[in-house]
């Protein structure tokens, strides 16, 4: 029934855009403008929340028909997914969005970043998830630690996959948890600081769940340790390389991001703490020379969030900002093997927890 | 050297005659280098020939040839249908300097002093030794007199050497003349092409056929009628200086001093005359010419003093916006122009108009500075433009504001801005009359015809561009909408054909609802490091 309705919605679009053509009007869709204007720092809940600005976009205006016509074919394609019940990922939707006007040089879209957006506003305008629209992001992340699931039938414990972990899937909406044994989770920006931990067996050791993504965290990743942080009631370590996109992406899976806002509930994670580097952490680990001088795009990132209303009144972290932007330059995880193969496992990760020497 | 007695100096000094001031002083008439007088020439002798024709009432039809005889020697002949010189007056139009029946006019015409084609003979002659030939006839039933001149220059008078009569084809009325002079023939700004192209343009009455050798170029007349006449008019006090007004009192008719400056001067009434003698302690029935000195300045500041209505202004023959529009159009091929004749103006008692015509596209240079054209009375002015009124108001003008392209304070691109000034007396810089002295009343004006044109060509330009953007816009959805039927139908699950229909439809539309709003409704989102 849910694949029928999700159906209807998107043809309930087309309709009413069918119907302005037919009756003279210039067709039109109402999209909630997406940007930093338009995000409210809800103080409350502690997530970034979409505001009330909406955008017009017309069919038959220059600087919007490109845009205009991305959704439309993205919402095309959605549809067809949901006939034939398959799915695609992101770069296979702009594959098959991608391609020229008949007798022009038209490409209708050039970038896959284009057609992203336009899933994005289409799931604003039907008020439907992407994931049941069929389009999933690219699978990037991985888990362990003593956790059982229960996937599709079939049941997984995350403590006996070998070396490889258990890969998590794009959607994790339908999984269920069986048995979770952890007292806090790590989260890691990078696959090869999971590899070293799992190596040595941190999640054993410490009792804790550990989970990769790589960079920036997808929908997925964020969604399941949203789920595993609120229904198993865990904290989350958020170890990431001690510079401005390291913090970005603790403050993303916390507060929630711009572009997203509209599903900030289902993704923030208000019990993420940071234990990345920090500026103290330099010093306190002899990593001097170890630092790596800041591009003029990080210090800018730096200044931006700086004057994020979920940063702009805590002391703690403007105090951080301020000490970086003396450093001038960032330290990756990485640099902590200087001090020994696991150091970063045996004494920075328990010593870090030990002492509450985290960021929040 | 024995010293000399101030018998033998004055022995020695002696008056100089016109002529030869002007044969040791010729740059003071502008006929400093040989590309200049060779247009100073053409141009006195065009002049003389449409201000003839236009008294006399005559559609003017002038044939202008150059003959280049070598690079730096030419023969210029000019030939009119004007109403002819008589016999008698021929040798002292063109052998005798300052004669003229316009000196004391203050009359709208296009020489001002005379000096004109007289300083041209004498200037054929300093440099080729050669007399000039002139030929006219008055009338179809009269002979044609034809005769060579030269200049006396020492008594100013002329030398007559061949005089015939005879009856060979001829117009029925109207003159030829032809002169060598050293002179050089080149193309470009200042040329005489370019004055022949500039006279065409503001005197669009007149049928001018020019030659460069065999090269011939006619430029038709555009319109059938003769511009009116421009009345002369009686001097405004405000306007006269003191040298002049003296003359003047010696001179006149009236026989008294009220009488004198009521009836010689415009705008004058008896009671402000009666004022003005009593505060000068001067009695009204004094006679003018027993005036002295002193009681003559003191009238004519009370009379500068006193509140003088501004003289009449019917006295100006403006060229016309439709008739300026037209030749602009016809002979510059321009896609757009804008003219404007604005209502007289005064200044320092002379009644002046000014009149402007903006070119725009066509056949007009697209690249470099706009042409700037400057008119006096109808003839083209080629020289010092940079201290000219036409230019300096030209350049105080902010050209972006009208969509103008331009380079620091000269407009661009292909454009020219043609401005006259029709008045009873032209106030030029120097006695060359190659520019324009910028009064402020003058140059007011100016930049009030060149803002009106620019406007109008504002509106012309930001048309075109919407009708560009137009055509783009509409090209641009008709090759998206084949596309968004094949989806909208998908989606509303409703015929494709219909729903094609329907959208060409509206783009066919003259206007598009909701199609003039910018992208400002989609604020630039923050790109996101993100994987997603």
């Amino acid at each position: 029934m849910k694949i029928l309705t999700t159906l209807e919605k998107l043809k309930k679009f087309g309709k009413k855009l069918t119907n302005e053509a037919k009756i003279g009007k210039n067709p039109n869709i109402d999209i909630p403008v997406r940007s930093l204007a338009n995000v409210v720092f809800d103080k409350k809940a502690g997530m970034v929340k979409m505001g009330n600005a909406v955008g017009k976009r017309y069919l038959f205006n220059v600087a919007h028909i490109r845009k205009f016509v991305q959704t439309l074919e993205v919402a095309t394609t959605a549809k067809e997914l949901l006939r034939v019940n398959k799915h695609l990922n992101l770069r296979e939707v702009y594959y098959r969005v991608k391609r020229t006007l008949p007798g022009t040089d038209i490409n209708i879209v050039d970038e896959q970043t284009e057609t992203n957006k336009a899933i994005e506003d289409l799931e604003l305008i039907t008020g439907v998830p992407r994931e049941q629209l069929h389009i999933n992001a690219d699978k990037e992340g991985v888990a362990a630690g003593k956790v059982v699931i229960l996937d599709k039938g079939d049941t997984i414990n995350w403590s006996k996959l070998g070396s490889g972990g258990w890969s998590v899937p794009s959607n994790v909406e339908n999984i269920k948890f069986k048995d979770v044994d952890a007292k806090f989770i790590i989260y890691l920006e990078k696959m090869a600081t999971w590899e070293r931990l799992h190596e040595d067996r941190i999640w054993e050791k410490l009792n804790c769940i550990i989970i990769a993504s790589r960079g920036q965290s997808t929908r997925g990743i964020r969604r399941l340790l949203q789920r595993l942080s609120t229904e198993h009631n865990l904290p989350i370590y958020v170890l990431v390389d001690g510079d401005p996109w390291g913090i970005y992406i603790y403050s993303v899976l916390k507060y929630g991001s711009i572009s997203l806002a509209h599903m900030a509930e289902t993704l923030v994670i208000p019990k993420a703490k940071y234990l990345g580097l920090s500026a103290d952490d330099i010093e306190k680990y002899g990593l001097k020379k170890n630092i790596i001088k800041f591009k003029d795009v990080d210090i800018k990132r730096l200044k931006q969030m700086q004057e994020y209303d979920w940063f702009k009144d805590d002391k703690a972290w403007q105090r951080q900002f301020k000490k970086w932007k003396d450093i001038g330059g960032k330290v990756e995880l990485a640099a902590l093997t200087s001090r020994g193969i696991s150091f970063i496992s045996d004494t920075y990760i328990p010593e870090k927890i030990k002492k509450k020497d985290w960021l929040e | 050297m024995a010293i000399k007695t101030a018998e033998q100096m004055a022995g020695e000094q002696r008056e100089i005659s016109v002529a030869e001031f002007f044969e040791k002083n010729r740059h003071l008439l502008g006929f400093d280098n040989p590309m200049k007088a060779l247009l100073i020439t053409v141009k006195e002798m065009v002049d003389n020939s449409l201000d003839a024709c236009q008294e006399a009432g005559i559609m003017p039809e002038i044939k202008v040839k150059l003959k280049i005889i070598n690079e730096d020697r030419i023969k210029i002949s000019v030939e009119d249908n004007g109403p002819g010189i008589m016999k008698e007056q021929m040798p002292r139009i063109f052998g005798k300097l300052l004669y003229g029946s316009k000196f004391y006019k203050m009359q709208q015409s296009r020489g001002q002093q005379g000096i004109g084609v007289s300083a041209a003979l004498l200037y054929s002659q300093l440099t080729t030794g050669k007399a000039t030939l002139v030929r006219s006839r008055t009338a179809a039933n009269k002979p044609v007199h034809e005769m060579t001149i030269r200049i006396d220059t020492m008594k100013n008078e002329p030398i007559i050497l061949n005089n015939i009569t005879y009856d060979k084809t001829f117009n029925d009325h109207g003159t030829y003349i032809e002169m060598e002079i050293e002179g050089k023939y080149r193309k470009g700004d200042r040329s005489v092409d370019e004055y022949m192209k500039e006279t065409a343009i503001s005197n669009p009455f007149a049928k001018f056929t020019y030659y460069v050798d065999s090269e011939k170029i006619i430029y038709p007349r555009l319109i059938d009628k003769l511009p009116i006449e421009a009345k002369s008019i009686k001097p405004h006090p405000y306007g006269v200086e003191l040298g002049i007004f003296e003359r003047m009192a010696k001179n006149t008719k009236a026989k008294s001093v009220l009488s004198f400056i009521t009836n010689d001067f415009c705008r004058v009434g008896s009671g402000t005359a009666k004022a003005v003698l009593k505060m000068a302690k001067v009695s009204p029935n004094n006679k003018p010419n027993h005036l002295d000195h002193q009681e003559i300045e003191k009238i004519l500041k009370g009379l500068q003093k006193s509140k003088i209505m501004n003289p009449p202004t019917n006295c100006l023959s403006p060229i016309g916006e439709q008739v300026l529009e037209k030749a602009v159009q016809k002979d510059l091929k321009t896609e757009f122009q804008a003219a404007i004749t604005r209502p007289p103006s005064v200044y320092r008692g002379m009644p002046f108009l000014i009149e402007v015509c903006i070119g725009y596209g066509g056949e007009l240079n697209p690249k470099g500075t706009a042409q700037i054209m400057r008119f006096a009375n109808r003839v083209p002015l080629l020289y010092q433009a940079s201290s000219c009124a036409v230019t300096k108001a030209v350049q105080s003008i902010a050209w972006g504001q009208y969509h103008v392209e331009h380079q620091g304070n000269n407009p661009t691109g292909p454009l020219v801005i043609a401005v006259h000034m029709a008045s009873v007396w032209i106030p030029y810089t120097s006695e060359s009359k190659e520019a324009l002295e910028p009064y402020p009343e003058i140059s007011k004006e100016i930049r009030l015809a060149i803002q009106d044109c620019a406007r109008k060509l504002k509106s012309y330009l930001a048309g075109k561009k919407r009708r560009q953007l137009d055509a783009k816009r509409k090209g641009l959805f008709e090759k998206y909408l084949p596309t968004v039927a094949d989806a909208l139908a998908d989606l509303s699950e409703e015929n494709n054909a219909m729903i094609l229909k329907s959208l060409e439809v509206i783009v066919k539309k003259e206007k598009i609802e909701g199609e003039d709003i910018d992208d400002a409704g989609e604020a630039e989102e923050i790109r996101e490091e993100t994987n997603e």
